[in-house]
């Protein structure tokens, strides 16, 4: 609730109430199940094992070996491969998408950058999953890109495209680059161009003014684009599952393996509560860093 | 310093050479020549869409001219890069940095200057004392009022040491009061600098109070360029005595020619005699003007003695404190202000009863006759 308004009547519980309700049920509540879940262990037949002896049970540490067999090295490498694809498609992001939304915001003229901008919000009209599908045709073997590049007498033998981690890149960045330049362009919008003029006035070339002044200003945007795009970059599986194939396993893999394949729910809990908390950490650090700068929040 | 004298070559600040501006079909600067002194305060006066900020900001280099050269101090800058040029600038609502401080905002430009960072405390010292913001340099630009903004903007533009500094509109936010008193400490601060400012303004009042010189602007050319009194006391078109407050249009006839002297006959067949400034032919009509300030009212007609008088007919009379302002009407239907000075004490009634009649008096030097409408304005 903004701080200008004066009063928190009783009047205004019944209106957040359903917000409280959603978050409740279908946020908080599913993620202590989780949690208890996550401290049990795999029965037989893919259910949970009956616990005779909770005091024991407890204090013999066993509750914990899920987290603890999730710190073995193999799971350890899946994370890495997970958090540095994440960080890479999320770089790549922000390379690609700073230009487009700076074009958008502050070049194109105005009457043109209602259309720009539903050009980049048009994909969502279609599944992911589709537009997922979409590209695996593209990268495939007799794909529409190695058909491009034969005819074009740049390749003989078509490339092996599809199922590598450069299929999984493309992937990501394509998905989650929306989430990029919506935000970055709300932060451009705001720009004041004087302020570039100043930079300019005052000895500072174009690129110099740019690090000095706007990318300061547009932190607020660049921070949260970052999140919005490295948060779901991180859990993703469907992607690496049909663009990357068995060979690229990333945490999200991990986790649906382990409760569609292994049928081993506390241990793919554990390593879904690991990332929520890890998720959390990064919302929280964002919002401790918006109200250190004094600016507002934007998630 | 003479300011009706060309300037010589060396005293030379900013020479702007025939320069034009175009934004497609539209001519914002249009075919302006103009030089600036060194050391001088010259303002660029006129109203919203003259052109005035297009050329300040061709100065500067945030425009490229359409046509035309600009030099500063000798150099040729028409294609030069902002960042390059010895000229910084105060912007119409300051541009401060809103990510940085009082000091980080005067210190931006320093490494561009190469001033060696163990000077940089003792330089943004000496700008912020300049601006006696003194105990501010924490704050950022949001924690300041508009005033102090306005400072910092300067302490900015001047820690760097242009040789032209450009103020575009900097008072435009400020209340009248605050408006007032910063417009003396400009001038005192441009005077103990000695720094060119060109100084960009619609508001005549405030370009008298600061300019050595004033070039009066319209539709992207030079009506007139002078000194401020210059500008003032003698504006050479309508338009510049109108936007000088001056809006006491006559009309009248070249009746005679003699030497130095131009005899002048007004409809009524009254006559009187100005300077002659040349161009004239006898018979043809001129329009001139008086300054309200210029105008008397009396009781009597003084036109047997060589003294310009209508009869008028009072309309108005408003008290404004330390002036009389008078709106009169001629036979001929033409409106007239006159502006008194009340020296003496007030009076109700005063020696005029609205609806009244009087007559409207000048001395014949205070005629000032406007250029004919053929000439182009564009004179240095």
């Amino acid at each position: 609730m903004p701080e200008e308004t004066p009063r928190r009547g009783w009047a205004s519980y019944p209106l957040v109430l359903p917000t409280w309700v959603v978050l409740g049920f279908f946020f908080v509540l599913p993620l202590v199940i989780m949690l208890i879940i996550s401290f049990g262990q795999r029965g037989t037949y893919g259910g949970l094992k009956a616990i005779e002896d909770l005091g024991a049970y407890v204090t013999s540490g066993d509750f914990l070996a899920n987290y603890k067999r999730s710190i073995e090295p193999l799971y350890l490498s899946i994370y890495w491969r997970s958090l540095w694809m994440a960080v890479v498609t999320t770089v790549l992001c922000l390379a690609i998408s700073y230009p487009m939304a700076y074009y958008i915001a502050v070049i194109a003229p105005a009457k043109w950058k209602n259309l720009l901008l539903g050009l980049v919000v048009i994909p969502f009209w279609t599944s992911f999953l589709i537009r997922t599908y979409a590209w695996m045709l593209i990268l495939r073997t007799e794909g529409l890109a190695n058909s491009l590049l034969q005819w074009s007498g740049l390749i003989d033998q078509p490339l092996n495209l599809l199922y590598t981690d450069f299929s999984v890149m493309i992937g990501l960045v394509y998905g989650e680059l929306p989430f990029m330049i919506l935000p970055l362009y709300a932060s451009l919008e705001k720009l004041d161009l004087k302020l570039l003029e100043a930079g300019n006035d005052l000895g500072a070339n174009s690129p110099q003014t740019f690090f000095r002044v706007t990318v300061p200003l547009t932190m607020p945007g660049i921070v949260a684009g970052v999140i919005l795009v490295f948060i779901p970059s991180i859990g993703q599986f469907v992607i690496s599952d049909l663009l990357g194939g068995a060979k690229s396993i990333l945490v999200g893999n991990l986790i649906q393996n382990q409760f569609a394949v292994a049928r081993n729910k506390p241990f793919g809990s554990a390593i879904a509560f690991e990332l929520t908390a890890v998720v959390l950490m990064l919302l929280f650090a964002y919002a401790m860093y918006t109200k250190k700068k004094g600016q507002e929040v934007l998630l | 310093m003479n300011p009706s004298e060309p300037p010589s070559a060396s005293d030379l600040s900013v020479d702007i050479q025939r320069v034009s501006k175009r934004f497609g079909d539209f001519i914002a600067v249009d075919d302006v020549s103009l030089t600036v002194r060194r050391g001088e305060f010259f303002s660029l006066l006129g109203p919203s869409g003259c052109g005035k900020t297009t050329l300040l900001r061709m100065i500067g280099g945030f425009e490229l001219p359409t046509a035309g050269t600009i030099r500063v101090e000798g150099a040729d800058v028409t294609d030069v890069p902002v960042h390059k040029r010895p000229i910084n600038m105060v912007f119409q609502h300051y541009a401060l940095f809103p990510h940085l401080s009082v000091a980080e905002n005067i210190s931006f430009g320093f490494r561009y200057k190469n001033f060696p960072p163990a000077e940089y405390e003792q330089r943004i010292a000496e700008a912020v004392g300049l601006v006696r913001l003194d105990g501010f340099e924490h704050r950022s630009p949001a924690q300041l009022s508009g005033g102090q903004r306005q400072r910092v903007a300067l302490a900015r533009a001047l820690a760097l040491k242009p040789k032209v500094l450009l103020l575009d509109e900097p008072l435009g936010a400020l209340d009248q009061k605050l408006r007032k008193e910063v417009q003396v400490e400009l001038k005192s601060l441009q005077r103990k600098l000695g720094i060119t400012f060109i100084f960009v303004t619609h508001d005549q009042e405030e370009a008298l109070t600061m300019s050595d010189r004033i070039a009066v602007m319209n539709a992207g050319r030079v009506e007139q360029m002078d000194s401020a009194a210059q500008v003032f006391e003698y504006p050479q078109t309508e338009f510049v005595a109108q936007f000088m407050g001056a809006s006491n249009f006559f009309q009248a006839t070249v009746r005679g020619i003699a030497e130095g002297f131009l005899s002048l006959a007004m409809p009524d067949g009254d006559t009187f005699s100005v300077p002659n400034p040349g161009g004239l032919e006898l018979g043809e009509g001129v329009r001139f003007v008086v300054r309200p300030e210029k105008l008397d009212l009396r009781s009597r007609d003084l036109s047997k003695s060589g003294v310009p008088c209508m009869p008028v007919t009072i309309e108005d009379r408003v008290y404004q404190g330390i002036s009389t302002v008078w709106m009169v009407k001629a036979k001929s239907g033409e409106r007239f202000v006159i502006y008194e000075q009340n020296e003496k004490q007030f009076e109700e009634r005063g020696k005029f009863a609205e609806g009244g009649t009087a007559y409207l008096c000048w001395s014949p030097r205070h005629t000032v006759l406007m250029r004919g409408e053929t000439d182009d304005g564009a004179h240095a």
